[in-house]
């Protein structure tokens, strides 16, 4: 067995019996990445280096017992919108292609602390705006189950990597679904926190009030572990909150007998997959035989959520990456006639089509005579899809929900179409608006072999029923690994 | 026969505040510095820094709020203004539109014309923005980030003045309350209070406003002053001509004396506000205004008061000192050194006063310590030296911050009272001034004050006058026999 099929907490337990050095399982990872991401183009990034120099560090001390945290020496990525002090933090984009922070983003400090060891940044669509990770302007990332397939977006690099066994887990950012959606396309589990849970001092803003920093990892325990040692409250962030109970690895537990389980009609109509809803409903029966209570029910206002989304996360993203001028970093344009042309210019060269777009729609809902209408309104929206998960879980401990509508499209065929692939996040972004951790974790798979992910969504704060309800799931089936993470040289 | 004009003007007022650090990070918020030292990832807009609320920047906006009668709100927000400039490194300034924290005040003012309240319509919490510094030779532009994120408060008054003497009034008496509140220095020359000036002019005794103009970069109170008479005549020089006052904003040259436009309405930028997701609403509870208000420094209303009731002073004297805080701070921590009220009270608004505007100077420029000005007028009142050694000590006291102790004694001026030199000098005088001697016996009491005159001038100043006019009288006494 190679140290890379393990997962997170396995070889952390490897790492810290000794059984296994620090050095050999980041050389390890280090040699993953060399062997498969020319194919796969999962990292923007790679440190060999600085991940070598920090796993002797590590190494040291977990000798001298200083380090004794389940993710000690264990190989991670991180997608690259998250801030690494020294090391280039692009974004997807050819704005920040030279540019190295000044400091690290919190989530990334409190792994460095746990003594995870960072192998390098993932790709992901450009400041996270897309379905699929080809916005990047690093080039797409390829799905491992099947490389001419999308991994999904907008952390698709995180999924990828963590499903091709580049690394033992990675961290991504949700938005609107982007660490769920390309979890469940990848075939990798992925947690998104309740919104404030982490920090988000470092995660370079795409929607800073529907923006999240969580897990992606091979597995719940996995995921569990990396949000207990991510989630801190942090006076540089005012939104992160003041949390009592984050010992979310006390909820792995196989029991959920008597829990009440919401199936909201709404997520399994029209335009989702055949495929993707038996694989739902099999696992809602799979919860049922451990003595859990499922109910459809509706939950209204479905319809809403994908406009209230890109109208708040667009007029948030288009003041976000307004500071992307070039007078102080990024790219700046080589010939400019006065500081307006430099702006423009600058822009023009430095953002991709997807950005311009939203940076567009974003302008426009807030300029003056619009801002009723379209930002006001969709504020309203926020709210009341607030309100009915509030209703629904009053009644509901968790909801079941597909990760997405359909498994992983080709590359080149979601970005015809732009507002077919919003669309496409109609089961993830009303979570968003309404600031609730949800997971998606493989389920199954379609006609074509391609992975399923199962959506669970909890209140706020209720982590722990979503990890409980979560883990087991995942003791009714075994983790498939895939194809290409055990032999990158069998192309499929 | 020419129409009658009533001029409107509202004012906008950015004051800086005088916390230690900056309104939404810890760097220091101190005018100066290198450039761009007072700077972090936060106030240069680095990517995924956030902002963190200052508490004194939201205390002191309900202290001025409090003073200002206003309401304070009780959940308050900050909303971003958009605009792309080098000097704004977010390309948005946080500010507050939505939901400012202090609404419908105002206060009092006084002119020739009598009492009349100025209505205050909000007062808001924002950040500055950096500097743009030209180099005209090498034809570049550097920017010095340090000013951005210095806290200001915005205090927008009602379009209820109608002239430039009450619009001078009204500033004097804001500066007056911010400056005793310590929120900020209000400086207008170094740039922490800028006012400015929204100008229309009407026909008199109608109600419609007419087409207003902005008027920036006033640096003075005289800048103020002056570039609303010139607005005024300008805007009505335009109405008689048939012409019609252009929407715009214009910029003030104090040298040239005149405005020219900076951009009219159609350019006017559309900042799309929108709630600042980074900051949750301030939520200002009954408790924490009372807390402010408990810790209120006193204003000065109760100063005044307090100068008669304690010190005994004349309300002349109170008014005159608490009208500069700088004179009132003087006051107290010289009368907490060395007593004497009214003695202090009299060398500051006669010898700091003349001096002052000898050398051009404001009250709150004044540099001589309190230790040095009390060991002045203990000097002065113990006879120790006479009025006129201590004037002049008093110059340098006021120029270098001397010690008068030392000059005193360094240079032999203390007060001569040594009869034997004093007589010797009296016998000289009288030998040289028989006429005055002739005079005063004659009758001419006057000539009594000339040959003291002429004794204190050959003891240089020192002598103790009383005991030459003692002396003097004797020895005329004497040549009667």
């Amino acid at each position: 067995m190679s140290i890379m099929s393990l997962s997170a907490i396995e070889l952390g337990k490897k790492i810290r019996e000794r059984e296994i050095g620090v050095a050999e399982a980041v050389g390890e990872a280090l040699a993953a990445i060399k062997a498969k991401d020319k194919a796969l183009g999962s990292f923007v990034t790679v440190d060999r280096e600085g991940a070598m120099e920090r796993a002797g560090e590590v190494q040291r001390q977990i000798d001298m017992g200083e380090l004794t945290g389940p993710l000690a020496g264990v190989p991670m990525a991180v997608k690259d919108n998250l801030c690494t002090r020294g090391m280039r933090t692009t974004c997807g984009s050819r704005m920040l292609s030279d540019f190295k922070p000044v400091y690290t983003a919190e989530a990334v400090r409190n792994l460095e602390r746990a003594g995870a060891i960072l192998l390098g940044k993932t790709n992901m669509d450009e400041f996270a705006m897309g379905s699929t990770t080809e916005t990047s302007a690093y080039g797409a990332t390829k799905n491992p189950w099947d490389l001419s397939r999308v991994p999904g977006g907008s952390s698709g690099g995180s999924c990828a990597a963590v499903a091709a066994e580049e690394c033992s887990f990675a961290l991504g950012s949700d938005t609107g679904g982007s660490i769920r959606q390309p979890a469940a396309f990848c075939g990798v589990t992925g947690l998104k926190p309740t919104y404030g849970t982490v920090s988000r001092y470092g995660l370079v803003a795409y929607a800073s009030s529907l923006d999240a920093v969580g897990p992606v990892a091979r597995n719940v325990a996995d995921c569990a572990a990396v949000l207990e040692a991510i989630a801190s409250h942090d006076k540089k962030d005012s939104t992160s909150v003041r949390r009592e109970d984050c010992c979310f690895t006390e909820a792995l537990r196989d029991d959920v007998k008597g829990m009440c389980i919401g199936i909201p009609r709404d997520y399994l109509a029209a335009g989702v997959d055949e495929a993707v809803r038996v694989a739902v409903f099999d696992a809602a029966g799979a919860l049922e035989k451990k003595g859990a209570h499922i109910e459809e029910f509706d939950l209204g206002l479905t319809e809403y959520a994908v406009p209230a989304y890109y109208v708040i996360a667009c007029a948030e993203a288009g003041s976000n990456l307004a500071r992307f001028d070039g007078v102080r970093y990024g790219h700046r344009a080589k010939e400019y006639d006065g500081f307006h042309d430099m702006y423009k210019k600058s822009r023009a060269e430095g953002f991709g089509a997807e950005v311009k777009r939203r940076i567009l729609l974003g302008s426009f809902v807030l300029s003056s005579g619009y801002y009723d209408a379209y930002y006001l309104k969709a504020l309203r929206a926020r709210t009341l899809i607030r309100q009915a998960f509030d209703r629904a879980f009053a009644r509901y401990d968790v909801l079941l929900a597909p990760g997405a509508p359909s498994t992983a499209p080709r590359l080149g065929e979601a970005l015809k179409d732009p507002v077919q692939m919003y669309q496409g996040d109609v089961c993830t972004v009303a979570v968003n608006l309404a600031g609730l951790p949800a997971l998606s974790l493989p389920c199954g798979r379609d006609e074509n072999g391609l992975p399923i992910g199962l959506q669970l969504i909890a209140d706020c704060f209720e982590e722990k029923k979503l990890i409980r309800t979560a883990y087991a799931f995942e003791q009714t089936r075994d983790y498939e690994r895939c194809p290409f993470a055990v032999h990158p040289e069998r192309r499929t | 026969m020419g129409k009658r004009y009533e001029t409107v003007i509202g004012l906008e007022v950015h004051v800086e505040l005088s916390t230690r650090t900056k309104i939404f990070c810890g760097c220091p918020a101190a005018f100066g510095g290198a450039p761009n030292s007072h700077t972090c990832p936060v106030c240069m807009g680095m990517p995924g820094a956030l902002p963190v609320l200052n508490r004194q920047v939201v205390e002191y906006a309900i202290a001025v709020g409090l003073a200002t009668d206003c309401a304070i709100t009780e959940c308050c927000q900050f909303d971003r203004k958009n605009y792309f400039y080098p000097d704004n490194p977010k390309a948005y300034q946080i500010s507050q539109l939505y939901l400012p924290i202090c609404q419908n005040g105002g206060i009092e003012i006084e002119t020739a014309e009598g009492k009349k309240r100025i209505g205050i319509h909000e007062i808001h919490m924002e950040e500055d923005a950096g500097k743009l510094v030209h180099d005209e030779e090498e034809n570049v532009s550097a920017v010095d980030y340090n000013r951005a994120g210095v806290p200001l408060l915005e205090i927008v008054s009602e379009q209820d003045l109608r002239s430039a003497e009450e619009t001078v009034a009204y500033l004097e008496k804001l500066r007056l309350i911010i400056q005793y509140l310590g929120a900020s220095d209000c400086k207008m020359n170094e740039g922490s209070m800028r006012a400015d000036v929204n100008l229309s002019v009407r026909e008199a005794g109608t109600e419609e406003l007419g087409t207003r103009t902005e008027m920036k970069n006033l640096n003075s109170f005289r800048a103020v002053s002056r570039a609303i008479a010139a607005e005024r005549d300008r805007q009505i020089g335009l109405l008689e001509a048939g012409k019609k006052v252009v929407q715009e904003t214009r910029r003030w040259d104090d040298r040239k004396e005149c405005s020219f436009s900076m951009r009219s309405k159609e350019d006017a930028k559309d900042y799309r506000y929108f709630p600042e997701p980074d900051l949750p609403p301030v939520i200002i509870s009954e408790r924490w205004i009372a807390d402010v208000r408990r810790r209120q420094p006193e204003l000065r209303g109760e100063k005044m008061a307090r100068y008669q009731k304690e010190f005994g002073l004349p309300a002349y004297d109170a008014q005159l000192l608490t009208g500069d805080k700088a004179f009132a701070d003087l006051f107290e921590a010289t009368v907490e050194i060395c007593g004497r009220p009214k003695r202090v009270s009299n060398w500051i608004m006669v010898e700091v006063s003349r001096l002052l505007k000898e050398h051009g100077m404001a009250p709150d420029e004044i540099r001589f310590s309190p230790e040095n000005f009390a060991k002045l007028i203990v000097l002065a009142d113990t006879g120790s030296i006479t009025n006129t050694v201590a004037k002049e000590a008093f110059e340098l006291v006021f120029l270098e911050d001397a010690d008068p102790e030392r000059y005193v004694k360094e240079r032999g001026l203390a007060t001569v009272n040594d009869e034997g030199a004093l007589r010797a000098a009296a016998d000289t005088v009288l030998a040289e001034n028989p006429q005055s001697v002739k005079d005063y016996l004659g009758g001419k009491e006057r000539a009594l004050g000339f040959l003291v005159g002429q004794t204190m001038k050959a003891m240089r100043g020192k002598a103790n006058p009383a005991l030459v006019k003692a002396i003097l009288l004797e020895l005329l006494h004497e040549e009667t026999e």
